[in-house]
């Protein structure tokens, strides 16, 4: 009989990574619309605007699975953790607070303005409203990354009867962790969206339809990739590297590092092994390891052994963190090749094309693998040396939870399938529309009843 | 300031019974049209999704506002509460993330999904309302599980499909004409008496089943202050009835009158039913001031609190002025 633990954690994890998938859409979306609405308010050029109004649509969905997956968020901690805010619901409970009152309500209220009330108000205050929920959707970032960092690297508090008391705000917010993972979030974010509007763009361009608003997606997507993807290279590094100081078990567990070691090399693939505490099938690059994690060319690293039982389990963070990184460098490759492509060749080719459109929810699977790092990666504790995941579980008898996760599992398959074939569909549905040639913005109504 | 912090645990638990209220009533006529949906007309169905299109998303961040408070302020009694309720949460959750994706797909997905979607929209918003009934009926009772206390969220349950669907009705006739609103004025008037029976069976349940609540209520001189409330839920109920006969009306007067009165009821009950439970949390188990949380986080939160609030409750309002009147058309340009 499975305990109600696993099974709780297999239900938080279910409905976490339903979850991200789509705040890291609205996130990215909401800024690159902000962009669309300013470049057409600066050039009157009509692709803008049918940029925005196709990708609004995406944007809706999105938000709509963000916010009512969300709801599911907010009951997971009483349902199944009850522990965790008994312990720390004194930390966790005023930015949980703030990011309702600050941040949800700023964008679920504006987004009712985007969407619908662009006739309804002036062109300024559309555009503003589009600023407001975009900030409202990086805020919301901002606090729940502040919870989650300040449970891998907590500070600013002091425990008193088992249960945490806040001593500095400051501290509790801008903890060790939190300006590294926020950063690569934020980051995450809008490299996801990129290559969903480059992957969506080459989708119509391999369908023929090469309208001004097509190319120019492209355009934005593969450049803003070939921006955020060196630059999340950066930011992951010195996130790596705070990391290190502060999770050294989590690092022990990403690089298979079983022994403590000096000029450790990098793993680039091995079965790790949990018994025999060894890499089987391992191939290294010397010094590698080393290099990257403390840039220096002999650095010495903690091994997992050195950790006495409370770290990570080593293979689904390893693996985990090679198929993140795997994807990253797949990225880098994609926005240099389509940099080059549209540089040269002012278009891109089929092949491309093609690879691009396998890649539109490649950072979907990244963000995903690197959530799963970082938080796989703080067990066994659910707040670092403060709270055990297993102490905060619910008592609930285990039948309860399967039957929950079980009618997940199934509700979250059947809507993201619906979700991405959805998109695809409004892809193909957009080039099927014969493009009335330039109207002004007031008298579009004949287009959309097209649509 | 110690003052104040001895206060914070009442005034979170204000700021909850606040939540709720709109909750109740915002996401309230959203899920009640949502019900209503399945017994209308697609071309009646378009423009009944339209009238609460710029609003939903919002209406449904007052629940987590509300559950919210309930985990910061008092995370012992969210405890709880989610245990007790862990099946219909469940179930509620399920409804919400149905009845929002289907917003979307119904108009986004192939047209001969079209159906499915609408289908699955009607289907959350009655789950997600059976749900909430259910769980309001097992938290008056402070989670008793005989199988009367069950009948008894059951029956509740089912009254609250006819509460949502009058306040749904009700935010109908406000914001659409013709045909449509007929058809609303009807649903109003089928579901006024069941809204009714809902709250009168609430009201005397509650007294009847716990000494404690029954001598709040029905002691001198207590009685004669109080009275005020079900006496004046009583008016407005029969302003409805009367209201509901007479319409629609020349110039669309009055089509504010039923939706205004049932806040005015919502408000009531929540008014008798925090009165009923104070100093509770949890009925008959845990109090407010037990179930706080540290004043320190409190007093962080609360601070905060008091800018965002006034001007989250502002740029709400102004939404719903950008927004005034009948509605039209969903269209993104």
């Amino acid at each position: 009989m499975v305990d109600t633990l696993i099974l709780s954690r297999a239900q938080f994890a279910v409905n976490m990574t339903f979850h991200i998938l789509f705040p890291s859409l609205s996130i990215g979306l909401a800024w690159v619309l902000l962009f669309f609405k300013l470049r057409y308010s600066k050039s009157q050029d009509k692709k803008w605007m049918d940029l925005y109004f196709f990708w609004i649509k995406v944007f809706a969905l999105s938000f709509a699975m963000g916010v009512v997956s969300g709801i599911t968020m907010s009951f997971q901690f009483g349902t199944n953790w009850p522990g965790f805010m008994e312990t720390i619901g004194n930390v966790s409970g005023p930015l949980l607070g703030y990011e309702v009152e600050t941040a949800f309500f700023l964008e679920a209220t504006f987004l009712g303005v985007m969407l619908f009330g662009f006739r309804k108000v002036s062109q300024w205050f559309h555009t503003f409203a589009t600023f407001l929920v975009a900030f409202g959707t990086t805020l919301s970032g901002f606090w729940i990354l502040a919870l989650n960092s300040w449970m891998q690297t907590p500070s600013g508090y002091k425990m008193v009867d088992g249960v945490a008391q806040p001593v500095s705000w400051i501290h509790i917010i801008f903890n060790p962790s939190f300006p590294y993972r926020y950063a690569h979030m934020m980051l995450a974010c809008m490299i996801t969206v990129m290559f969903l509007v480059a992957g969506i763009s080459a989708y119509r361009w391999l369908r023929k339809d090469r309208v001004p608003a097509v190319m120019t997606g492209l355009r934005v997507g593969i450049i803003g990739a070939a921006f955020f993807v060196p630059l999340q290279m950066v930011v992951g590094d010195m996130h790596g590297l705070n990391t290190v100081e502060h999770q050294p078990e989590k690092i022990a567990a990403i690089e298979a590092i079983w022994h403590t070691e000096s000029s450790v090399p990098l793993v680039l693939f091995a079965l790790p092994n949990q018994k025999t505490q060894k890499n089987d099938y391992a191939i290294k690059v010397p010094h590698l390891g080393s290099l990257l994690l403390t840039h220096t060319w002999n650095g010495k690293i903690r091994g997992i052994s050195s950790f006495k039982g409370k770290h990570p389990p080593v293979l689904p963070v390893f693996f985990a963190f090679r198929i993140m990184v795997g994807i990253g460098v797949l990225m880098l490759i994609f926005a240099i090749w389509g940099v080059f492509s549209l540089r040269f060749k002012k278009d891109i080719t089929p092949l491309l094309a093609k690879g691009l459109t396998a890649m539109t929810f490649a950072g979907w699977i990244a963000t995903v693998a690197g959530w799963c790092v970082t938080e796989i990666g703080r067990q066994p504790w659910l707040v670092t040396g403060v709270l055990k995941t297993a102490d905060a579980v619910t008592k609930i008898p285990s039948p309860y939870v399967s039957v929950t996760l079980t009618m997940y599992i199934v509700v979250y398959a059947i809507l993201l399938s619906a979700y991405v074939s959805t998109i695809f569909y409004m892809a193909r549905k957009a080039g099927d529309v014969e493009d009335l040639g330039p109207l002004p913005i007031s008298s579009r109504k004949a287009i959309v009843d097209t649509i | 300031m110690e003052t104040l912090g001895n206060l914070l645990p009442y005034i979170y638990a204000s700021l909850m019974l606040v939540s709720v209220l709109m909750y109740v009533v915002l996401d309230g006529y959203d899920l009640g049209v949502g019900i209503l949906s399945f017994f209308a007309t697609e071309k009646q169905r378009n423009d009944m999704i339209a009238s609460i299109g710029p609003f939903w998303d919002a209406n449904g961040t007052w629940l987590v506002l509300g559950i919210g408070i309930l985990f910061i302020a008092f995370p012992s009694a969210y405890e709880v509460v989610c245990r007790a309720l862990y099946l219909p949460i469940f179930v509620m959750l399920i409804g919400i993330i149905l009845r929002g994706i289907s917003f979307e797909f119904r108009v986004k997905s192939k047209l001969r999904y079209r159906n499915l979607w609408n289908n699955m929209f009607f289907a959350g918003s009655l789950l997600t309302t059976l749900a909430q009934g259910f769980m309001l009926g097992s938290y008056v009772l402070g989670f008793q599980s005989t199988v009367s206390a069950w009948f008894f969220a059951l029956f509740i349950s089912v009254c609250f499909v006819a509460t949502y669907s009058l306040v749904g009705a009700s935010w109908l006739i406000m914001k659409t004409h013709g045909n449509l609103q007929k058809r609303a004025i009807f649903w109003a008037r089928q579901s006024l008496w069941w809204t009714a029976i809902n709250v009168a069976a609430i009201s005397l349940v509650t007294p009847w089943l716990s000494e404690r609540i029954y001598d709040r209520w029905f002691s001198m001189p207590n009685i004669l202050w109080l009275s005020v409330i079900p006496l004046s839920t009583f008016v407005f109920f029969g302003l409805s009835h009367v209201t509901l006969r007479s319409l629609p009306r020349q110039n669309d007067a009055k089509c504010w009158v039923p939706f205004v009165s049932t806040v005015g009821i919502f408000i009531l009950a929540a008014l008798g039913l925090g009165y009923s439970f104070f100093p509770y949390v949890v009925p008959g188990k845990i109090t407010i001031l037990a179930a706080a949380s540290a004043t320190k986080s409190l007093m962080f939160l609360f601070i905060g609190t008091l800018f965002v609030f006034p001007v989250l409750l502002g740029y709400t309002f102004l939404v719903y002025k950008v927004f005034h009147g009948k509605s039209s058309d969903l269209r993104y340009d």
